[in-house]
């Protein structure tokens, strides 16, 4: 691997940071508590979601340090149900959903389009203190006594058969899908109509595309979890019987309603991140994502797609024969567009000019485990395999692939990569480099056995397991805790960074989105004047223009 | 190997002497799924290794050092097209393959030998029809197709025996069912794999399954003494059905001998053929399809009769003829208590 790097650093005895900056501008914790800024919230949503990530996280450790032996030792069996309850509903409703559109898409959607701020800047404000209080009250319900239902809140164990805090945690998911509605809301009004002149859509780049077709997915899909939700409260308080077959309810409703959104929600989690990807391979490539076109269409097909494939989730709880094989036939439509946007990655690396910084590897790492997860994603998608594969801990290790092996990857690559223009630091390299290879194979090490006990027919969100499964669930414990150091690793670096991390410059990476074209960190304004465009997204040459009318600039000057 | 540390060297070892990628093959559909598995996982690898190589390859061409200046390329319609239509047309493959396996897995054949299971927090209890009910087990022979009737008193379970390669969920409501045909006697897992509370990983046992032989044997040694349809008869007659369901000419009810299998015309204009979820239904919620000529007179048994309850009543509906008394027709009639030492009669009358 080459130690070749495009980094163009401004000379740092003579570089200062800039005077004013979103960062500076005003002071006070009241000044970011109620700032309209979407760069300001984008911070507090990092700070909030980093602390989430790592409550999550040490959930999964105790997961983990459970299943290193058959028996239930560590705790008891409705505590071992209570932990993993709460590190799916803490990771998927309070990091995962909002990880890279809350932080990076609020921070960057304005500032690609060449806009001053969202659209709607006091909703975008609601909508994080929305996410908090929707957190807070998740971490209530978890200290007051917890919830077992699993993240999937099933009927009818949700309504009649626990007596924990179902209510109050479903409550906080509630609050948190509000949260999302008023951001994902927010996107679309602002892509619509807060382009810069010259702007056109098919001039954006491909984040902005996959953040669209994700917001769709939010405001379409989060109702229907709502609802579902509401229901099971109603149900659970005055007993309603939507979902009780012996008030002449349908138990199976519920795993509609449910799926319904929770089958796009994948996508709502992993559209973001591929964004992040198309920009980093263009940027770390130096070329223009190959076929812009099909990638940005393939966002918006997975979009629609996804709407019509819930039902894979239910093949065995009693679908007619039919209705399986028309969903299953719809999964496998969707499972294309994802293929087309990987070969299409790859084929950007074509006679590019390749550097490998860390966000440029974390999308390596997203490629090869999104790969791996979505492979596999087709193995749950034909039915007739799905029978033996489903509830087993194959399907744990599928999810995780895509959602920690690819979102996380790709929220981590895309951290990295904007870091300099959040923060005006370089965060360091090497040890960012050692990050990502760590966090690369302690991946590996704890989600690939996972395939293989699924595959034995291990079942998912077992306490205690038949001790032929333990080697495996060791290697899986020790990989876990190799991922740990991966992802504390950056935490680190990242608060070193903010005081002694090199100055970066406007455009530390040479990359062609507006972002890039101004200072780091931003103006509150974003742009001291706003721009025009007047070229395609992943110009390069257009920037190599840019860079020679500048400097012509300087010497003209002089 | 002695700097090894000792655990580790022999971890390893036992993993390498109890390596398995796949459970043991206990089923006609096993090894079925396996095939397509088999071809799945090396479609699924072909594919990753080609990402990979492209990855590798296009990284170590085109790093920086090797080649300073990018050549900007729009696309390939070409290219596109060819990762478009391939990956579709090998999961088109899949899915063809796939809906086959699970069409014959949830289609059960005519002749399967029946059981029903119900699952509750936290365990499996099967009925079989001769009347041996087990608890956390399953005994079936070899070479005789299996259907299970499945359904939950309480929340979702699953019901997975991952030797056969089969798993269906009870829920609440409504009878579900699957099938099977064991190939391979020996003890197998049988899991809950549907989250279903408290002792979710402790809900399951053995799934035995016995040479035919083994099998009468078992069921001569684990019979109750009354079969589900006795058992059933006798409900019948203690929720007094029978005060309607006779067959006098002044009966209130509709005579149920017969009744099942039966396409029965209903007060909506439209017409059911009766079946297991038939009945249940016309037990617990009689409201909802009223037979036709028939007033809306019979009371429902919603949270009177347990599941077992209903199945035995179905089961002696079921083998109702004509007499209102169970014809004893079960396959182990001769090993009952009561007819011990006699030669088994076809059909005998129980009292
Ligand atoms: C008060 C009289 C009455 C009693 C008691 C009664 N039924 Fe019925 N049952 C009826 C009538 C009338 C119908 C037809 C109308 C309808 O479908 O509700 C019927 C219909 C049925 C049917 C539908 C099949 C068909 O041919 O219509 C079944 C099965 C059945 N009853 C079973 C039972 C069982 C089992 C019990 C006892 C647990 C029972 N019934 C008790 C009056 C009764
Ligand atoms: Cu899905
Ligand atoms: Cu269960």
């Amino acid at each position: 691997m080459s130690t070749d790097t495009i980094v163009k650093l401004p000379d740092q005895a003579t570089a200062r940071m800039p005077k004013v900056s979103y960062l500076n501008k005003e002071h006070g914790i009241l000044s970011w508590l109620l700032t309209g800024d979407h760069k300001r919230i984008a911070m507090l949503y990092l700070i909030s979601l980093t602390f989430f990530f790592f409550i999550g996280g040490a959930m999964a450790g105790l997961i983990r340090l459970e299943l290193l032996t058959p028996q239930s030792d560590l705790m008891a069996m409705d505590t071992y149900n209570k932990v993993f309850t709460m590190h799916g509903v803490i990771m998927i409703f309070f990091f995962l959903v909002p990880s890279v559109p809350a932080t990076l898409g609020n921070f960057l959607i304005p500032m690609m389009i060449g806009a001053k701020d969202l659209a709607l800047p006091k909703i975008n404000l609601l909508s994080w203190y929305l996410y908090m209080a929707g957190g807070a009250l998740a971490l209530y319900a978890m200290i007051t006594g917890g919830v077992d239902t699993g993240w999937t809140f099933t009927t009818p164990l949700s309504t009649h058969y626990v007596n924990t805090n179902v209510i109050t945690t479903g409550l906080a998911a509630f609050i948190a899908g509000f949260s999302s509605i008023f951001t994902g809301l927010n996107f679309i009004v602002t892509i619509h109509r807060m382009r810069a002149p010259g702007m056109t859509w098919f001039r954006l780049p491909l984040y902005v595309w996959s953040h669209y077709a994700a917001s769709v997915l939010m405001v379409l899909g989060t109702p229907v979890v709502a609802i579902a939700i509401v229901l099971v409260a109603l149900e659970r308080t005055i007993g309603i019987g939507v979902f009780d077959p012996t008030k002449g309810g349908d138990p199976l409703l519920f795993q509609h309603l449910f799926w319904f959104y929770s089958h796009p929600a994948v996508y709502i989690m992993i559209l973001p991140g591929m964004g992040v990807v198309s920009e980093v391979v263009s940027t770390f490539s130096r070329k223009r994502v190959f076929g812009y076109t099909a990638v940005a269409f393939s966002s918006v097909a997975i979009a629609i797609f996804g709407f019509f494939v819930w039902a894979h989730h239910m093949y065995i709880m009693g679908l007619s024969n039919y209705s399986a094989l028309l969903f299953s036939l719809l999964t496998m439509l969707v499972a294309v567009p994802s293929a087309i946007k990987i070969f299409n990655w790859a084929f950007t690396l074509y006679k590019g000019s390749i550097t490998f910084e860390t966000p440029m590897l974390y999308a390596f790492g997203f490629m090869g485990l999104f790969t791996i997860g979505g492979l596999t994603g087709v193995f749950l998608g034909v039915s007739g395999t799905d029978i033996h594969l489903t509830e087993t801990y194959f399907i744990v290790a599928h999810f995780h692939f895509v959602m920690v092996g690819g979102m996380l990857m790709a929220f981590l690559a895309g951290i990295h990569f904007w870091w300099p223009k959040m923060t005006g630091r370089m965060y360091p390299e090497k040890i960012s480099q050692l990050a990502a290879v760590t966090t690369f194979i302690g991946f590996n090490f704890t989600f690939f056995p996972q395939f293989m006990l699924g595959m034995l027919g291990m079942p998912r969100r077992y306490a205690s397991y038949p001790a032929e499964f333990q080697i495996l669930n060791v290697f899986s414990t020790a990989g876990a805790s190799v991922l740990g150091v991966g992802y504390l690793l950056p935490v680190l670096y990242l608060v070193w960074s903010l005081k002694y991390g090199a100055i970066a410059g406007n455009n530390p990476w040479q990359a062609t989105g507006l972002e890039w074209q101004t200072q780091s960190p931003p103006l509150t304004e974003n742009f001291e004047k706003l721009p025009i465009v007047d070229h395609d997204a992943y110009d390069y040459e257009w920037l190599e223009r840019q860079n020679q009318i500048q400097a012509s600039e300087v010497s003209s000057v002089r | 190997m002695s700097h090894i540390s000792p655990v580790i060297w022999q971890f390893l070892v036992k993993w390498m002497t109890n390596f398995a990628i796949i459970p043991p093959e206990a089923s006609k559909i096993a090894s079925e799924m396996d095939a397509l598995l088999f071809f799945m996982t090396l479609v699924s690898l072909f594919g990753l290794t080609v990402v990979i190589i492209l990855l590798v390859t296009f990284s170590s061409l085109y790093s920086r050092e090797r080649h300073p200046v990018a050549e900007q390329i729009e696309g390939s319609t070409l290219l596109e097209a060819t990762w478009t239509i391939i990956p579709l047309g090998l999961f088109l493959v899949m899915f063809v393959w796939g809906a086959t396996i699970y069409f014959r897995v949830f289609t059960p054949p005519p002749n399967a030998m029946k059981i029903y299971v119900v699952g509750k927090q936290w365990m499996w209890k099967a009925e079989h029809p001769g009347g041996q009910h087990e608890i956390n087990a399953l005994h079936v022979p070899t070479g005789q197709p299996v259907e299970l009737i499945l359904i939950s008193q309480d929340v979702f379970h699953s019901f997975s025996v991952p030797a056969f390669r089969v798993k269906r969920e009870a829920i609440p409501g409504r009878y579900n069912t699957v099938w099977f045909e064991a190939t391979a006697p020996g003890t197998y897992h049988l899991f809950c794999t549907q989250y279903c509370g408290t002792a979710h990983s402790v809900m399951g046992g053995d799934v035995v399954v016995q040479t035919p032989e083994d099998y009468q044997k078992w069921l001569a040694q684990s019979t109750s003494g009354t079969s589900l349809a006795q058992n059933g008869e006798r409900i019948f007659s203690s929720l007094s059905c029978a005060a309607c369901h006779n067959d006098r000419p002044d009966a209130r009810g509709p005579n149920l001998a017969n009744v099942y299998g039966a396409k029965l015309p209903l007060a909506n204009g439209r017409t059911a053929v009766v079946d297991d979820e038939f009945l249940r239904n016309a037990i617990l919620n009689p409201s909802q399809h009223l037979t036709e000529g028939y007033a809306p007179i019979m009371p429902t048994y919603q949270g009177q009769i347990s599941e077992e309850g209903i199945i035995s009543l179905i089961e002696y509906i079921k083998n109702l003829d004509s007499n209102y008394r169970i014809q004893q027709t079960m396959t182990t009639p001769d090993l009952l208590p009561e007819s011990h030492g006699k030669a088994a009669p076809a059909a005998q009358g129980v009292k």
